[in-house]
């Protein structure tokens, strides 16, 4: 049997041509609006705690995607595409998106839903996602020389900060995540 | 101190703004219609999706990159030299790719499933909005806009957004992305209290 290809990067996986880009934002589009989550007051709704229909889909999501994914890893079919943790810019960045997610009551894949929907508003969050991505990039050399290096850990995986195996630790937060959804579903039905 | 001072000021304006507009309605969510299909099986097809968009593009799902590409657009088309001398446009050259079809798609799938479910809404103001603050327009596209701008900063700082942090990034066990978006729901949480919940 191969070895499990944590450090190779295995040569198999497809290129992004566009064509497929194009099916698989239709779909994601489709599902978003099937799932309710184009919708300003589902969004919301779970800012406010009272509609978790948002961390249903994404617990969900998760755990469906992660055992897919990683399993594919395993047999080398794909590459994973890992984001350096910076804890400083990761919590700053997060609260800030937070906060800008509350006041638009859209996130930026929603927000496309949403226009596509009909809800015109969608668009001045969309205009002001443009703006707000030129001043970061304004700011990039500058950021790049102080918060970003704070709490510069890499690429570092849950895994690992455990110093568990992969495998074990994708059955065991599996397993965890879905008596969580299952926790969640009898707390709050809708 | 002065920043402190200015924190302070911002705080203030917010809750006037807050108080000064909200009509006093209560509002609950779950009043409105909600999703047309279960959250479980439109999360399990968005993790089936994962799947084929890493296997079949060797793309994670995500979204915010989008309005990167489109503001690098704008910036060369505006201000060539200055766009091409900056940072992050270096690092991360704007181009017609993969996440750029990918989430003008979205819009369309968007647009697809509303249409065939008979939920198009086809308007300027969300219900819930309208319903807890005055029937403006201006003030609705004054607070979008600004939540646009500083979720966009606040993507391009933690590296994602709820697509590609919250879904791709958390599937793939990463740290930072379990740290944003734990960031996400508290920012947002604080947020949306404020302005909905009292």
């Amino acid at each position: 049997m191969k070895q499990s290809s944590e450090t190779a990067e295995p040569p198999v996986a497809g290129t992004p041509k566009l064509p497929a880009g194009a099916v698989f934002g239709l779909t994601f589009g489709f599902l978003l609006q099937k799932g309710g989550v184009g919708k300003f007051h589902v969004l919301i709704g779970q800012l406010m705690l009272q509609d978790w229909t948002v961390a249903k889909i994404m617990l969900t999501a998760i755990v469906v995607g992660m055992v897919g994914v990683f399993t594919l890893h395993h047999f080398g079919k794909v590459n994973l595409h890992i984001k350096a943790t910076r804890v400083g810019s990761n919590i700053i960045g997060g609260l800030l998106f937070g906060a800008g997610f509350a006041l638009l009551g859209y996130c930026p894949g929603t927000a496309a839903t949403a226009l596509g929907q009909g809800n015109w508003d969608a668009l001045f969050g969309m205009a002001g996602l443009v703006v707000g991505s030129w001043i970061f990039a304004e700011l990039s050399a500058s950021l790049k020389t102080s918060l970003e290096k704070w709490g510069d850990l890499g690429m570092v995986l849950l895994p690992d900060l455990f110093n568990i195996r992969r495998g074990v630790f994708v059955v065991v937060f599996a397993l965890l995540l879905t008596v969580g959804l299952f926790a969640l579903e009898w707390a709050f039905p809708i | 101190m002065r920043t402190k001072m200015s924190v302070l000021l911002g705080w203030i304006a917010v809750l006037q703004v807050d108080s000064a507009f909200a009509a006093g309605n209560v509002v609950n969510p779950l009043d409105y219609p909600g999703p047309a299909w279960s959250p479980y099986v439109v999360g399990a097809g968005i993790g089936f999706l994962s799947w084929l968009t890493f296997s079949l593009s060797d793309k994670p799902i995500g979204a915010s990159t989008f309005y990167a590409q489109v503001s690098g657009f704008i910036g060369r088309l505006l201000a060539k030299r200055h766009t091409e001398s900056l940072a992050y446009f270096k690092e991360n050259p704007p181009h017609f790719g993969w996440e750029f079809v990918f989430v003008l798609s979205t819009i369309v799938g968007g647009a697809v499933a509303a249409l065939t479910g008979g939920e198009f809404a086809n308007e300027w103001i969300p219900p819930m909005w309208e319903a807890r603050f005055v029937d403006s327009i201006t003030l609705r596209a004054t607070v979008g806009i600004c939540g646009g701008i500083l979720m966009a900063f606040g993507a391009r700082l933690a590296g994602g957004c709820t697509s590609g942090h919250g879904i791709s990034g958390t599937m793939q066990l990463n740290v930072a992305s379990w740290i944003s978006v734990a960031c996400f729901f508290i920012g947002g949480i604080a947020v949306a209290m404020m302005l909905y919940s009292f």
